[in-house]
């Protein structure tokens, strides 16, 4: 069995599976946040109704609970869900809250990772499509609906299909202007936004070994925008070490059989990996960013889980030492725990000698809710992973995603800019 | 199930465009209603009736796990999503809350089927009818637990253990 195999085996307490087998799966971490945690109070208001009780979740303390969406609150229906959540996380238990405005908050995916609450080897679900992210930390993460995080919630498992898989191996290391953000943005543009559906996405090869536990972090997350079920990179000593750092102790280092089966292998070698942009409005419409068209951009966006952890500010800060933006541009650390080390490393005083507005950790523009969203017509180069019609803002808005470097340096020239201009 | 065709010709419905990301902090499903296609069809509230189907490309209701998304089309009415194929999170929202039906088709289905087409719907059948035009096309049957999910009404009323 590979490693997605092993873990929904042992969760469903069977000695081996099989793809296309449908498990009911023990959940060993949930999630949810301030859209789909007021989305499941809904469902459990339609069960009491139903008849169903809600009075009790099956184990709390394998639940937690991350403010990012709206906050800081953008009006007075999110600042509403903030205090529904509270009181939700109140009433059943729920001791792992992170609030914003009380110490380390952030992007769900972010805290996933940045806290250790997901550890290799769990079957971890979360009320959010970028729930993948945490496969990179050997885990089987995917992303689910508030009626299926309900069920979780109360029941403690939940039906999946056992997906077969597609492995991705790189080879090599990566060149120094070249980010695992364009590793996925390529492979997304090879296979399209449905060439990983309902399958898992596994990363693996020298490649891969030789990136930091956020690269791979990156290449998880966007698994999603190629329809995966999850991404999953197999434990390691980095995962290892990244944990214990964070806190974690007691490992169990799932990883697949040595006959393991893939149902379809890519090879990629890194020597051949260039910067990459996707164009509006769809993830799969990439090139190479020497091939970008000459459009005067109005923003550069360097936030979310995608594109604001730790190492994507500093290869940012990087190209920005020294240099002004020539259009508004803005950083958005994932979680406060990065932004404080961006502050102790110098990172927030780089970019704002740069004239760049820091902001605090939010999914806010991202998805076009808050805090930066688009005018008509507006055209703004993004960190982030989705530029469907609308996602950043107005619907004749445009987004072309990139790496953090490339981002940066198109905030110093004002036009899609490939890092090593200005490296 | 009978119903009428809103045709959208075209593959990557996605959820952002489904119900924009702005109205992700609503919860009233009738509000989230007169939300719904939003970001692609400013007409679709003119047009829909209750008892309609949307029929559309390929990766329908890809992007977000926004449960929003397949909530905003069912209060309008929406009972089926015919598709190509759907992205998996709206898919098993959609069946597990018990909001819509996905059905999947065939080429031919999205070919011959056109925008107002009365539609008649057999799942038991796994057929599709077109009324108006007097065709008849296969859907691709549920898989097994998709199928007995959909019978029970929503993840809540299946119950795995009589299996």
């Amino acid at each position: 069995m590979n490693i997605v195999e092993k873990i929904l085996a042992r969760g469903s307490g069977k000695s081996s599976v099989a793809p296309d087998d449908v498990v009911f799966a023990d959940v060993d971490k949930v999630m949810m946040h301030d859209v789909s945690g007021p989305g499941v109070l809904k469902v459990f208001d339609k069960l009491k109704k139903q008849g169903i009780s809600v009075d009790k979740l099956w184990d709390p303390t394998k639940v937690w609970v991350a403010e990012d969406h709206f906050v800081p609150s953008a009006d007075k229906m999110s600042a509403e869900n903030i205090v529904k959540l509270s009181n939700f996380t109140k009433q059943y238990g729920i001791e792992k809250h992170f609030k914003y405005g009380m110490g380390q908050y952030g992007i769900c995916h972010t805290i996933s990772h940045e806290e250790a609450m997901v550890m290799p080897g769990d079957v971890y679900v979360g009320g959010d499509s970028h729930t993948n992210t945490t496969g990179a930390l050997g885990a089987f993460a995917c992303g689910l609906g508030h009626t299926d995080i309900a069920y979780v919630l109360l029941n403690g498992n939940i039906w999946f299909k056992v997906p077969e898989t597609y492995y991705f191996k790189l080879n090599g290391k990566l060149p120094d202007h070249v980010m695992a953000k364009d590793v996925i943005l390529k492979i997304i543009g090879d296979i399209g936004n449905d060439g990983g559906a309902y399958r898992t996405m596994q990363f693996g090869g020298s490649g891969i070994d030789e990136m930091s536990v956020e690269s791979r972090l990156t290449l998880c997350n966007m698994t999603t925008e190629a329809g995966a079920k999850n991404g999953i990179v197999e434990p390691d000593q980095k995962v290892v070490d990244y944990l214990s750092k964070r806190g974690a102790t007691n490992f169990n280092l799932v990883t697949g059989d040595s006959d393991a089966e893939y149902s379809k292998i890519f090879e990629y070698e890194s020597s051949e990996m260039e910067p990459m942009i996707s164009k509006p409005f769809s993830p799969d419409n990439t090139c190479v960013v020497g091939e970008a068209p000459s459009v005067e951009l109005d923003k550069s966006y360097i936030g979310s889980c995608t594109g604001a952890k730790y190492e994507d500010l500093e290869a940012a800060a990087k190209i920005l030492k020294g240099r002004k933006v020539k259009i508004r541009t803005e950083v958005l650390p994932a979680a406060i725990s990065i932004y404080q080390r961006a502050m102790e490393n110098g990172l927030l005083k780089i970019f704002l000698d740069a004239g760049v507005t820091v902001g605090p950790p939010t999914c806010g523009a991202c998805c076009g809710a808050h805090m930066g969203v688009l005018a008509k017509d507006e055209i703004c180069i993004s960190t982030t992973n989705r530029n469907f019609p609308g996602r950043m803002g107005h619907i004749e808005s445009q987004t072309y995603l990139s790496s953090p470097m490339v981002a940066a340096a198109s905030a110093v020239t004002g036009k899609i800019t490939d890092p090593r201009d200005l490296l | 199930m009978r119903g009428n065709i809103i045709k959208y010709p075209r593959d990557n419905i996605d959820t952002d465009v489904i119900i924009p990301g702005q109205y992700l902090k609503v919860h009233d499903y009738a509000e989230l209603a007169t939300h719904a296609m939003e970001g692609l069809d400013p007409d679709f509230h003119s047009k829909v009736k209750e008892g309609d189907f949307i029929l559309s490309g390929k990766n329908f209701g890809c992007g977000s796990s926004r449960e929003h998304a397949p909530i905003a089309l069912s209060h309008c009415g929406v009972k089926a999503i015919l598709a190509l194929s759907f992205a998996r999170i709206f898919y098993r929202n959609s069946v597990d809350g018990a909001f819509l039906l996905p059905i999947e088709i065939d080429q031919d289905a999205y070919d011959g089927i056109s925008e107002g087409d009365e539609i008649d719907i057999d799942i038991s059948k796994n057929e599709i009818k077109n009324i108006t035009k007097n065709q008849t096309y296969k859907m691709k049957p549920f898989s097994e637990i998709i199928g007995k999910i959909i019978a029970a009404g929503g993840l809540f009323k299946y119950k795995p253990d009589q299996d």
